[in-house]
């Protein structure tokens, strides 16, 4: 804000920012072919060449790409609307399955990849409204819980119901994409990853123009306070159920990308890690701030994915006392719970905040001692 | 709320006939096995309801402290007492028993406290999803220290009761099953009686009423929180134990699903009612053991789940809980 009032004299880096802010849509489709291009050329220089080949980093890339697009679907619902969703992976299972029934020799369909991006998307948001519906409803912390039991009984359901699904086995040889008779092969990673950063920048120009429009302005109200915003004239039933079908739909799409690119789905691929994961890219990253969640989710990723493995070879390589003998991989949801409390503790609003979540979340408790806190009018 | 009559009344009546109805779909076996089960969940649902009455907090840690108390309970027996088969004494295995149960009592309770401490309490004035993400934190550190500690795949839990059985009814009952609803009878009878009779009790009461006017009235708020968070803990460290007792392994992710079914207990009673989480123990046990007997063990964790779901659509208040619009 302050920036728009002092017009005078500014930096270039000012005038850029300001212009980027004016057209947003053409600065994240710059960003993204930034990005599409830089990162293939980073992973060449020393020491990250030598962790893996370019082709296995494009490829991890690609594999990132889906947790970014999870993150930002769930950065909809916890970030944008407040609403804490534990069983995200569910619709995550959803999408993947989708895809797995329109296009694997299993059911003996062959639907191209592109229309069951949508299709996927759209009935993932069916579920997950059918599933908001009633719960929605209810007090924030019943739908966490709601959600919590759906996120692991979706899973459940695709295990048990093994005529449909092959159970515990899962559906294999799931056909890969195809544009325009160009086929997508296991050995080439850069068409995946050039579908991935396509997906990835139009979903978040979607969901930029959304957060703006009068429907993301309505969910943040609702977050901030959902009895004023409810005598501001907003359906909040209705709006909370958009978040969570929109959030939805967008693992709903990442559940087709993803398989179509492993070529196989299972049930164990959606256990409650995947859910807690996803969250815990959102709160690190900053809940709310769309950027900030894809970085978030791209940092944890890469950690998760190469950096782990790689810190286990390096202090067993020098010998490290202590460190070499501990196994980091093993480690890494034991890191993301603390990860998660010591974010809430002392820095609520991630580490690339939104500036409204800032404001809001950084209530210093000594202040607060003698006014009593918003949420606590809601429950007379 | 009308007379004072009904105020028992009604729990006592809906207990009744939950009671009945069970034991005529199940039979005397099968009865015996969900009335343990129950006893479980219903110690566990009894920590969710207290900590969410008194702060409106879902306690998501909480499945996985009881997690813990059955591994601390088999460290003591294990590690301190060395025991690994049966104790045929009597006398020996009583005094073993309560031994380790107040141990895991009082352990489980200062764990509670701690995780009070450091995660919720810096959080009280902080906007709701915030404690429930440290929750989440908290549970998945749990699971990791346990999974660490003793290794991810399932543990012996030393069955230091004989299993012994005797005939009643038609059925063939474990001196175990006996213990437990004992066991968890006598402490819900504790529980009450700690709630509505003492002073703490009083102060608990009235912070989960009205904080502020509480707090004017000279309750310590910081004090009553932390007894409130050891009680929970130290109810979820016995059903630990007499889950170890019960099922003979245990193992770290061992109280995702329990956590979930006790919650579901809790809220189909009506969250913040301890009578309404007992009884609520006892019919989601039931809901779990007949889907296992008309043969759709898989499916019991959806069956729970499904009635989660309607309980929160069609009574949110729960079973014995009060109408409070918002709240609920």
């Amino acid at each position: 804000m302050t920036a728009v009032s002092k017009p005078q004299a500014q930096s270039p880096w000012a005038r850029l920012r300001s212009t980027a802010r004016a057209h947003r849509s053409i600065t994240i489709l710059v960003g993204w072919l930034i990005i599409a291009v830089g990162l293939p050329v980073i992973v060449l220089i020393p020491p990250l060449s030598t962790f893996q080949p370019q082709s296995l980093w494009i490829d991890g890339f690609s594999n990132a790409g889906v947790f970014i697009l999870l993150a930002m679907g769930l950065n909809v619902v916890v970030g944008l609307a407040g609403l804490l969703d534990l069983g995200y992976a569910a619709f995550f299972a959803i999408g993947s399955y989708v895809y797995a029934f329109g296009a694997s020799p299993f059911t003996a369909t062959q639907i191209p990849f592109w229309p069951m991006l949508l299709v996927g998307a759209v009935i993932a948001a069916t579920l997950g409204l059918l599933l908001g519906a009633p719960t929605l409803r209810l007090r924030g912390d019943y739908l966490a819980i709601v959600t919590l039991g759906f996120g692991e009984i979706v899973p459940a359901v695709f295990l048990n119901a093994s005529s449909l699904t092959k159970g515990t086995n899962g559906i294999g040889g799931i056909y890969k994409p195809t544009l325009f008779g160009f086929n997508f092969t296991l050995e080439n990673p850069v068409p995946y990853y050039i579908t991935m950063v396509g997906i990835l920048a139009i979903t978040m120009i979607f969901l930029y123009r959304l957060q703006g429009s009068r429907l993301g302005r309505a969910w943040m109200a609702i977050r901030e306070d959902e009895l004023a915003a409810a005598s501001s004239g907003i359906n909040t039933i209705t709006t909370k159920l958009l978040a969570f079908a929109l959030g939805a739909s967008t693992a709903g799409l990442a559940g087709v990308f993803a398989t179509s690119k492993l070529t196989f789905v299972g049930p164990g691929q959606f256990g409650f890690q995947v859910s807690f994961t996803v969250l815990a890219m959102v709160v690190l990253g900053g809940m709310g701030n769309i950027w900030g969640v894809a970085t978030g989710a791209f940092v944890i990723y890469t950690i998760q994915a190469v950096l782990l493995k790689e810190l286990n070879q390096f202090f067993q390589a020098i010998h490290a006392p202590i460190l070499q003998n501990i196994d980091f991989v093993q480690y890494q949801y034991l890191l993301y719970g603390i990860a998660l409390v010591g974010m809430m503790l002392l820095r609520p609003e991630g580490l690339f905040p939104s500036s409204r979540r800032r404001e809001e979340l950084h209530v210093e408790s000594e202040d607060v001692a003698d006014i009593p806190p918003p949420t606590e009018a809601l429950d007379q | 709320m009308t007379t004072k009559l009904p105020r028992l009344a009604r729990p006592l009546g809906i207990g009744a006939i939950a009671l009945i109805v069970e034991y005529l779909l199940l039979g005397t076996q099968q009865f015996a096995n969900a009335l343990t089960l129950g006893a479980i969940y219903a110690l566990i649902a009894l920590g969710y309801t207290m900590v969410y009455g008194i702060v409106e907090l879902i306690n998501f840690a909480h499945g996985d402290v009881f997690m813990v108390g059955s591994f601390l309970a088999m460290w003591i027996m294990t590690t301190i007492f060395g025991l690994t088969g049966p104790v045929t004494n009597l006398l020996n295995l009583v005094a073993l028993l309560a031994i380790v149960m107040l141990a895991t009592m009082v352990g489980m309770g200062l764990i509670g406290m701690f995780i009070e401490r450091v995660a919720y309490r810096p959080l009280r004035h902080a906007p709701r999803l915030a404690p429930l993400i440290t929750a989440i934190g908290v549970s998945f550190i749990l699971q990791n220290i346990i999974a660490t500690a003793f290794g991810p795949s399932p543990v012996n839990f030393p069955q230091i009761v004989p299993a012994d059985k005797f005939a009643l009814m038609g059925g063939k009952i474990a001196y175990l099953n006996v213990f437990i609803v004992i066991m968890a009878v006598v402490l819900m009878i504790a529980l009450q009686l700690f709630v509505g009779r003492t002073r703490l009790g009083r102060a608990m009461r009235s912070t989960a009423q009205d904080r502020e006017a509480a707090e004017l009235m000279g309750v310590d708020i910081n004090q009553t929180i932390a007894i409130t968070f050891f009680i929970a803990a130290a109810l979820a460290g016995a059903g630990g134990m007499v889950q170890g007792l019960y099922a003979g392994s245990i193992k770290f992710d061992l109280g995702f699903f329990v956590g979930l079914k006790a919650f579901t207990a809790a809220v189909l009673g009506g969250i913040g009612n301890t009578t309404g989480a007992a009884i609520g123990g006892f019919v989601i046990a039931f809901v779990e053991v007949y889907a296992t007997v008309i043969g759709y063990t898989q499916w019991s964790e959806v069956a729970v789940f499904t009635v989660l779901i309607l309980v929160l659509v069609f009574r949110p208040s729960g079973l014995l809980g009060q109408q409070l619009g918002e709240r609920a």
